[in-house]
């Protein structure tokens, strides 16, 4: 079982996540090309180690997460915000 | 080397069981081949057989990290089927059923392979439809299939639940009478003994460090027994694709590397004569009971990238509660073993038997989770392609391009989403 630092909730188990994918992919412009679009949505470098990611806290606060994982060992380097704008507003209400 | 025969049981059954040779030689790697198969799984083994069978292409090596039957080939669920819809996988997995038919006569070597047939769950109206469409294809099309009502389903397999408030209720089935199982690491040893036979070197705990290129060829691969030399080199490892892809600085892939978990419980007396299948919304389970008496059953992928070999236990959880929801006298039984393989899982749910930007070097991956039941079909076409150096008809679309091309072969679809492809 995974344990997920959700940085809105604290730690929880990662069932309560789903899995968004590659957190490195970066969308093209709409115009762009359709080999770059080709490459963005299909292409994967697949990383064996540490590769940053997507999480959805689904089941808790329902942010978005980037985490930093490694894909063979499991071990979770990091959780941040997916939208840095979300965490800074949310540090404002208080 | 010793045919297998009643005779020869009988013989050495006499005589101390001391009379049995080796099934296929242990030999020190060659500095050169014809063609080097990278993978000692089932469609690495199979490919070498064919290629020395059909093709005559004898001085051939099949590199293995491990030994053989330790990787995905010893660890599935062992199921062979071919009741599959889309054209560019009928074709190709009705083939792979037909070489099964034949495989333990074939290999000398009892890969006991059992049609008892291939039973999914209906569970509405809709499902009902769509299985009569995609079955009625296969039909057409000269594989098998049949829908049964419920009445004959109770019949057949009396032990499912047929409660009305089961938590999905059962309405019927669509059946492949010609699909079953398979002994999977007799496969992976049959494959061997008969390809060393034709002198194929099998090359064991011989792992590929280094992909060495002169432009646009493969020369030589690195290992961990030293350097090998090759014509033309194939690709057939699962779920270290990329890595091996990146060894030859050819980039992305449309791969990721995902694993799967599989269960087998305490020896049961017979109990199910078929293989079960369910999938509704996010449940998804598929049961058969191994020759030895345990149930053999598995569900979903992770959901999440990995190349740990090791599984967790959400997923034990969910597969138990389908377990015992389908099969409520399952409740009490022990589990005895539980693993996890880690699998190429292809952006369209297909796989790849293709040539690839290099010239010399050929593609066999993206088996997703139904790589069991398409080893001799893939083998058979990509010893052919590798021989030939160019596809046949039938894995014309299991190229990288088809998705620059937009002709994905989505069976399932689900879209462009490694982790939905089931």
């Amino acid at each position: 079982m995974l344990r997920i630092n959700c940085p809105f909730c604290g730690e929880r188990d990662h069932s309560e996540f789903t899995y968004g994918g590659d957190a490195s992919i970066r969308y093209p412009a709409l115009d762009a090309p359709a080999e770059v679009w080709h490459d963005a949505v299909f292409l994967r470098d697949n990383v064996r180690g540490l590769q940053r990611e997507t999480w959805h806290h689904v089941s808790g606060c329902r942010q978005w997460l980037v985490v930093e994982r490694d894909t063979l060992t499991h071990e979770i380097v990091s959780v941040t915000a997916a939208h840095p704008g979300v965490a800074a507003a949310l540090e404002g209400e208080q | 080397m010793t045919r297998y025969s009643a005779w020869s049981v009988f013989k050495n059954g006499l005589t101390g069981q001391r009379g049995w040779e080796r099934a296929w030689r242990d030999p020190e790697p060659k500095a050169h081949y014809d063609v080097v198969i990278v993978g000692g799984g089932l469609h690495g083994l199979a490919t070498a057989y064919y290629l020395a069978k059909n093709h005559g292409v004898r001085n051939v090596a099949v590199l293995e990290k491990g030994w053989l039957g330790g990787g995905n080939g010893g660890r599935n669920t062992t199921i062979v089927r071919s009741n599959y819809f889309m054209p560019g996988n009928r074709d190709f997995y009705e083939h792979s059923l037909t070489l099964w038919e034949n495989l333990s006569h074939e290999l000398n070597y009892n890969v006991m392979f059992s049609q008892r047939a291939h039973i999914s769950l209906l569970h509405s109206p809709g499902a009902r439809d769509a299985a009569a469409r995609r079955y009625n294809t296969m039909r057409l099309t000269g594989s098998d299939g049949e829908l049964w009502d419920l009445a004959r389903l109770k019949r057949e397999v009396p032990h499912l639940n047929y409660a009305p408030d089961a938590r999905f209720p059962i309405i019927g089935a669509a059946v492949q009478p010609r699909a079953g199982t398979a002994r999977h690491d007799a496969v992976a040893w049959g494959y061997a003994r008969a390809a060393d036979q034709l002198g194929v070197d099998i090359l064991q705990n011989c792992e590929v460090t280094g992909v060495r290129r002169d432009g646009g060829r493969v020369t030589a691969l690195e290992t961990s027994r030293g350097e090998v030399r090759a014509d033309k080199v194939g690709f057939a490892v699962a779920g270290n694709t990329s890595r091996l892809w990146q060894m030859a600085d050819l980039g992305g892939l449309p791969i990721e590397s995902h694993k799967l978990q599989a269960f087998v419980s305490e020896p049961l007396k017979p109990l199910l004569d078929q293989v079960v299948v369910f999938g509704v919304g996010g449940a998804h389970f598929y049961i058969s009971q191994s020759d030895k008496g345990g149930m053999v059953f598995g569900g979903d992928i992770d959901w999440y990238k990995s190349y740990a070999q090791r599984g967790n236990l959400p997923i034990v959880q969910d597969t138990a509660e389908a377990a015992t929801s389908i099969l409520p006298c399952l409740g009490r039984v022990r589990l005895l073993r539980h693993w996890s393989g880690v699998m190429d899982m292809s952006m369209d749910g297909s796989p790849f038997i293709c040539k690839t930007p290099l010239s010399n070097l050929y593609l066999n991956a993206g088996w997703n989770y139904g790589g069991f039941k398409a080893s001799p079909g893939s083998g058979w076409y990509f010893a052919d392609l590798i021989a030939n150096d160019r596809p046949d008809d039938t894995i014309a679309h299991f190229t990288l391009n088809r998705f620059e091309r937009g002709v994905i072969i989505d069976e399932r679809g689900a879209g462009p989403d490694p982790k939905l492809h089931g």
